[in-house]
């Protein structure tokens, strides 16, 4: 292979802007989706445990609707036919007014697409404990909303947190599909790079290095957080 | 205290409860026995409106339980509740368990419900085991702490469903221990419970069920002296034997 390595090209202007910027994009787009994808998904959730049969059905449809269809599919929907259906003001606004639609158009649909995987962790934490917890706290005089708050939901979280990081996890990777739409965002720019300099492997490797730095960081970090809030005398917890 | 009238209750076709009555006063103790699956641990959990019913009624302290106005979180805040299984809090410490509903439910303060909590954890005679949580205690320790949970509230009444079932043996009477002297204190108490030792000491009443009917209310006297009914008496007979 006759390939002239210039690992420097990545720290030359305006590459490095680019890299920089498009890291930037990526972690601020998947933090922005993840805050979108934590508390829908935690109240969809909740949604699917309650006895009212009519919360219940909701969560169930939004689960199924964004869990099924497939990401890309979901952001162009966001961004291509959403917008026609609004009424004519707010069509203004997204068309005309505001500022870099195809970045928020990216966040709600990773957050709304996520919120439908974390529901279902969220659901499956809360179905996990036993129905005596919930007995228990309600005849302490607990209202509904006192028993996920201070019962339901801190144990069910507990138990969600590795699947929970693989969630995060997920809608960083998968920010990568906002360039489809045109966001400068880690990917789109090491492509860009590419397409300036015909040099592809320095680029890529850039933002595979970064992608990777990130996923250990965070892995590394909930695992800190796991056994921070790991229940003493649980199976385990090594007491 | 609580009066049950003509209750009953079904699951779709299958009937838990068949026109129930039973009636409660103030600082009497009642034990319900009863071969399982005979709805003791449905009619207990009617009481303080854990489970609907369809007809009849339940007035507790002059509380409507199943009328649609009546405010369940604060009526259940009122009477406590034991569980066969505990049910402490497992992400709490033990005293953080005892504190929580009275800081979250009555609105006392943090320090007076912790004051609180240290000292029930001393009637229970657990005053070193505040700050463990409750996996790390003992069946009969963390029934305790359950019983001081409920006591924390300052119920009007106390419900007990099996609570030394899922214990040891050697367990079984730290526990009972404890509701014998709450029964001496003059606490009003329905108690779900086979210890029939626990019934003779301090029960005014027995009650026992069969197919979701009470067959026999009488007191502990006649209970014991010549129960009414066959079943009753075959019943007491097995359970006596160990
Ligand atoms: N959620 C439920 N759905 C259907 N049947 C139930 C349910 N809970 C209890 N039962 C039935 O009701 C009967 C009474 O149960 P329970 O009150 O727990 O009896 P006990 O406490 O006397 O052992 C049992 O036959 C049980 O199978
Ligand atoms: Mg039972």
């Amino acid at each position: 292979m006759n390939y002239s390595w210039d690992w420097g090209l990545l720290f030359r202007s305006p590459h490095i802007d680019w890299l920089i910027e498009g890291f930037r994009n990526t972690v601020v787009m998947a933090v922005l989706a993840w805050f979108i994808a934590m508390s829908l998904g935690s109240l969809i959730g909740v949604m699917r445990t309650l006895d009212n049969p009519v919360a219940k059905r909701v969560g169930t449809i939004y689960v199924e609707i964004f869990r099924n269809i497939p990401l890309l599919a979901q952001l162009f929907l966001w961004y291509y036919v959403i917008p026609e259906l609004l009424p004519a003001a707010a069509q203004k606004f997204v068309k005309r007014d505001m500022a870099d639609p195809q970045f928020w158009t990216s966040v709600v649909g990773l957050g709304c697409y996520t919120a439908a995987r974390v529901a279902e962790q969220v659901r499956s934490g809360i179905q996990s404990i036993p129905r005596g917890q919930r007995a228990a706290a309600l005849a302490m005089g607990f209202s509904t909303a006192q028993v996920y708050r201070y019962v339901l939901l801190p144990i069910g979280f507990r138990t969600v947190i590795p699947s929970l990081t693989n969630d995060f996890l997920g809608v960083f990777k998968n920010s990568s599909l906002a360039l489809t739409l045109g966001v400068m965002e880690l990917t789109a720019a090491a492509r860009q790079i590419e397409e300036y300099t015909f040099h592809s492997f320095e680029p890529f490797a850039a933002a595979t290095v970064l992608y990777s730095c990130v996923t250990l960081l965070v892995i590394t970090l909930m695992r800190v957080i796991e056994r921070r809030t790991r229940i003493a005398g649980s199976v385990g917890s090594g007491r | 205290m609580i009066e049950v009238t003509n209750v009953s209750k079904w699951y779709q076709q299958f009937q838990v409860l068949d026109d129930c009555s039973l009636t409660i006063r103030k600082g009497e103790v009642i034990v319900i026995c009863g071969p399982s699956g005979s709805g003791k641990s449905t009619l207990i959990k009617c009481m303080n409106g854990l489970e609907p019913f369809q007809k009849g009624e339940i007035k507790v302290d002059g509380v409507s339980v199943g009328a649609k106005g009546t405010n369940l979180p604060r009526l259940r805040s009122r009477i406590g509740m034991v569980f066969q299984n505990f049910e402490l809090f497992p992400h709490m410490t033990v005293r953080r368990n005892i504190a929580l509903p009275q800081v979250k439910i009555l609105g006392r303060t943090r320090d007076e419900a912790d004051a609180r909590a240290v000292k029930l954890l001393e009637r229970m005679g657990l005053p070193a085991q505040a700050d463990k949580f409750p996996a790390q205690l003992s069946g009969g320790q963390q029934q305790r702490v359950a019983i001081a949970r409920a006591l924390a509230m300052d119920p009007v009444a106390m419900l007990f469903d099996e609570p030394t079932s899922a214990l040891d043996p050697e367990m079984i009477n730290e526990v009972l221990d404890v509701m014998v002297a709450l029964a001496q204190d003059g606490m009003t108490m329905a108690v779900v419970t086979h210890e029939m030792g626990f019934a003779r000491r301090v029960a005014d009443r027995v009650v026992f069920m069969d197919q979701g009917m009470i067959v026999e209310d009488a007191t502990k006297e006649a209970f014991f002296g010549t129960p009414r009914s066959e079943r009753a008496q075959l019943f007491l007979s097995k359970i006596l034997q160990h």
